[in-house]
C-alpha cells in the first residue's frame, strides 16, 4: 500500500504522466460510452451526403458514402481499445507463464525457450505481425491474438530476468527452507516482486499495440469493413486525401494521441518505479 | 576479436535454422489445402494435383523442408505462382530472387537515408537537450520527441504527402528512383527517420546525462578543462557506445517500418512486395520475402554487435 501511494505521488508530479492519464482515461470513456456520444451509427449511410466538410450537422465532416466521420472516430476508439489491451493482456499472461518457469526452473526448458525466442525476435514485429495476420486472417479476435503473439517474447524475457535475480535472494531461500512449494514461492514472492518492469512494459506495448494493429487494418488484414477502425478509416480516406482531407486527418489525430497517452504513462511509471528516479523527482 | 567474430557467426547457425523452419511452415501453418488456396474456386482435380507435385506439396514434410532448405542454400527461392497458369506448365513465373533483388535497391536506398537523417537530427538534439537539462529547450523537445514516437508512420506519411504533395506542390507523392530520382524519396525518408530520430533523441540524452553524473567527468571537471573538452571528449564519446547500438537495432524496425512507407509512397521495395504478394496470396514470394529480411535482420544485429566490440574491447572479453 505505501508502495502504491509512493508510486502515485511521484506520478502525479509529472505534468507529462497526468496528460498521459487524462488522456487514456477520456479515450477508455469514449470507448465505453460510444453509443450514447456517437451523432450517428458508425454504418448509418447518407449518400446524398458524401464527402462534406466539416459543418454543423456533421461537425468532423463525412466520408465517400455519406458516413458520420466523427461516430466512426468515436466507434474506432473500441476496436483500438480492445486489442490494445486484450492483445497486451495475452501477451502478459503468455510472457509470464513462460519467463517465469523458464527463470524459476532453469536447466533445458529455459535453454529451450531462450533459443525458440531468439528465433522469434529475429522477424521484425511488423513482418511477423503481417504474416501472422495472413495466417490467421483478419478480425477484431484474430488482431488480438497476432498481437498476443508477438509481444509474448518480450514480456517473457523480462520475466525471466527479474524471476532469475529474485530467486537468490534470502527470502526465498528462506521460504524454500520451511518447505514451501515452488508454485506458491513463484506466485507469492517470486512474481509480485517482478511486477515494476511488467507494468512498465506493459503500458509501453498497449501503444505498440494500438499501432500494430492500426498498420494492419490499414494494409487491409486487419479489421474489415464496416467495422470502423483508425487505420482502415486512414486508409480509405488516403483515396480522397486531395478532396477530403477531414477524412484521415480525424483517425490520424485520435490513434496518435492514444498512443501518446500510452507513451507518456509509460514514461512516468518507468521513473516513478525507478527507486533511483524517484529520489530525483520527489 | 576474430575468435570473438567466429563464435557470433556460429552461434548464428541455430538461429537461421530455425528462422528458415519458421518460414517454411508459414505455407502449413494456414488453414485448409494452399492449393485450393492458390487456384481459388474453380480448378479440376488434375490442376490440383499437378500444382501439389510442382510445390512438391505430395512429399513428406521433412523432405519438403529439405529440399527446400537446399534450394534456398544454391540461391533459389522458388518461383512466384504469377503469371497464374504458368507454374503448372513450365514451373512458375519470376523467379522469387530476382524479383527480390530488383526491389531490395529501392529497400535499402530507403532505410539507409532514414537512418542518416534520424541520426542527423537526433545526436546534436540529444547533446544540447543533455546540456541543457530542465530548460524550456530540453522540454519542448522531449515533448516533440515523445510525440514524433506515438505518430504512426502511415499517419505521418499521409500528413507529408497532403502537405508537401497535394497542397504546396514541391515534391512527387510518390514513385520509383528510376523515373523519378532521389526526389522521391525525400518524404519517405522523413516519414520513416523521424520516429526514429525521436527515439535516438531521448537514448543519447538519457545516457549522457547518465555519464556527466560519473565520477571520471567530475575529475575531467576539477581538472578545469572547458565545458566543451568535458562534453566531446569524455562524455560524448563514451555515451556514443549505447546509441550505436539503438541506431544499429533500428535496422529491424526500419525494415519493418519500411514495409508501410512504401505502401503510403507507392514505392517498389521489398516491403510492397511482400504486401503485394500477400494480398495475391503469392505464397513462395512470402516466404522468399520475410526470410530475407529476416536474414538481413540477423546480419545486421551481428554487424552492430561486432562494431559494439571494437568500439568497447569489455564487450569481447566477456
Amino acid at each position: 500500500m505505501y508502495e502504491l501511494r509512493l508510486t502515485w505521488r511521484t506520478l502525479s508530479k509529472s505534468y507529462a504522466t497526468l496528460l498521459g492519464i487524462i488522456i487514456i482515461v477520456a479515450m477508455f470513456c469514449v470507448a465505453v460510452f460510444a453509443s450514447q456520444l456517437a451523432p450517428y451509427e458508425y454504418d448509418e449511410m447518407t449518400i446524398k451526403d458524401k464527402l462534406i466538410g466539416p459543418t454543423g450537422n456533421h461537425i468532423l465532416g463525412t466520408d465517400q458514402f455519406g458516413r458520420d466521420i466523427l461516430a466512426r472516430t468515436i466507434y474506432g476508439a473500441q476496436v483500438s481499445l480492445l486489442v490494445g489491451l486484450g492483445g497486451t493482456a495475452m501477451a502478459m499472461v503468455a510472457g509470464i507463464l513462460l519467463g517465469a518457469t523458464a527463470g524459476y526452473w532453469g536447466g533445458w526448458w529455459d535453454e529451450v525457450l531462450m533459443r525458440v525466442l531468439d528465433i522469434w525476435m529475429a522477424f521484425p514485429y511488423i513482418v511477423l505481425a503481417i504474416v501472422l495476420a495472413w495466417i490467421i486472417g483478419p478480425g477484431l479476435r484474430n488482431l488480438i491474438l497476432v498481437i498476443g503473439i508477438i509481444r509474448a517474447p518480450q514480456f517473457a524475457r523480462i520475466i525471466r530476468g527479474s524471476v532469475l535475480t529474485i530467486k537468490e535472494v534470502e527470502f526465498i531461500e528462506a521460504a524454500r527452507s520451511v518447505g514451501q512449494r515452488s508454485l506458491l514461492i513463484l506466485w507469492r514472492h517470486i512474481l509480485p516482486n517482478c511486477i515494476s518492469p511488467i507494468i512498465v512494459y506493459a503500458s509501453l506495448c498497449v501503444a505498440t499495440a494500438i499501432n500494430a494493429e492500426a498498420a494492419l487494418s490499414f494494409l487491409g488484414l486487419g479489421i474489415q469493413p464496416p467495422t470502423p477502425s483508425w487505420g482502415m478509416m486512414l486508409a480509405e480516406g488516403r483515396r480522397y486525401m486531395f478532396d477530403a482531407p477531414w477524412i484521415p486527418t480525424f483517425p490520424g489525430i485520435a490513434v496518435s494521441l492514444t498512443i501518446l497517452g500510452y507513451n507518456l504513462l509509460g514514461d512516468g511509471l518507468r521513473d516513478a518505479l525507478d527507486p533511483r528516479m524517484r529520489r530525483q523527482l520527489r | 576479436m576474430s575468435k570473438y567474430i567466429l563464435r557470433r557467426l556460429l552461434m548464428l547457425i541455430p538461429v537461421l535454422l530455425g528462422i528458415s523452419i519458421v518460414v517454411f511452415a508459414f505455407i502449413h501453418l494456414i488453414p485448409g489445402d494452399p492449393v485450393v488456396t492458390i487456384l481459388g474456386s474453380e480448378y479440376t482435380e488434375e490442376t490440383a494435383e499437378q500444382l501439389r507435385h510442382v510445390l512438391g506439396l505430395d512429399r513428406p514434410l521433412y523432405i519438403q523442408y529439405l529440399n527446400w532448405l537446399g534450394r534456398a542454400l544454391r540461391g533459389s527461392l522458388g518461383r512466384s505462382i504469377f503469371p497464374f497458369g504458368m507454374i503448372t506448365q513450365a514451373g512458375g513465373g519470376d523467379p522469387v530472387l530476382e524479383l527480390i533483388l530488383a526491389r531490395l535497391p529501392t529497400t535499402i536506398v530507403l532505410t539507409v537515408g532514414a537512418m542518416v537523417i534520424s541520426v542527423i537530427i537526433a545526436l546534436p538534439l540529444g547533446v544540447i537537450t543533455a546540456a541543457r537539462r530542465d530548460s524550456l529547450l530540453d522540454n519542448f523537445t522531449r515533448a516533440i520527441s515523445v510525440t514524433g514516437v506515438s505518430m504512426p508512420i502511415f499517419w505521418l506519411g499521409l500528413l507529408l504527402i497532403l502537405v508537401f504533395s497535394l497542397k504546396l506542390r514541391w515534391l512527387p507523392p510518390g514513385g520509383s528512383i528510376g523515373d523519378a530520382g532521389l526526389k522521391v524519396m525525400i518524404l519517405p525518408w522523413f516519414a520513416l527517420g523521424v520516429a526514429e530520430a525521436a527515439l535516438v533523441t531521448r537514448m543519447t540524452r538519457s545516457t549522457l546525462l547518465e555519464i556527466l553524473g560519473e565520477d571520471y567527468i567530475r575529475t575531467a571537471r576539477a581538472k578545469g578543462l572547458r565545458e566543451s573538452i568535458v562534453y566531446y571528449r569524455h562524455a560524448l564519446r563514451n555515451a556514443l557506445i549505447p546509441v550505436v547500438t539503438v541506431v544499429g537495432l533500428q535496422f529491424g524496425r526500419l525494415l519493418g517500418g519500411a514495409v508501410l512507407t512504401e505502401t503510403i509512397f507507392n514505392l517498389p521495395g521489398l516491403g510492397r512486395l511482400l504486401i503485394d504478394s500477400v494480398h495475391s496470396r503469392d505464397y513462395p514470394v512470402i516466404q522468399g520475402c520475410v526470410l530475407f529480411i529476416a536474414f538481413f535482420f540477423v546480419f545486421a544485429n551481428l554487424a552492430v554487435d561486432i562494431l559494439y566490440a571494437f568500439l568497447d574491447p569489455r564487450v569481447s572479453l566477456k
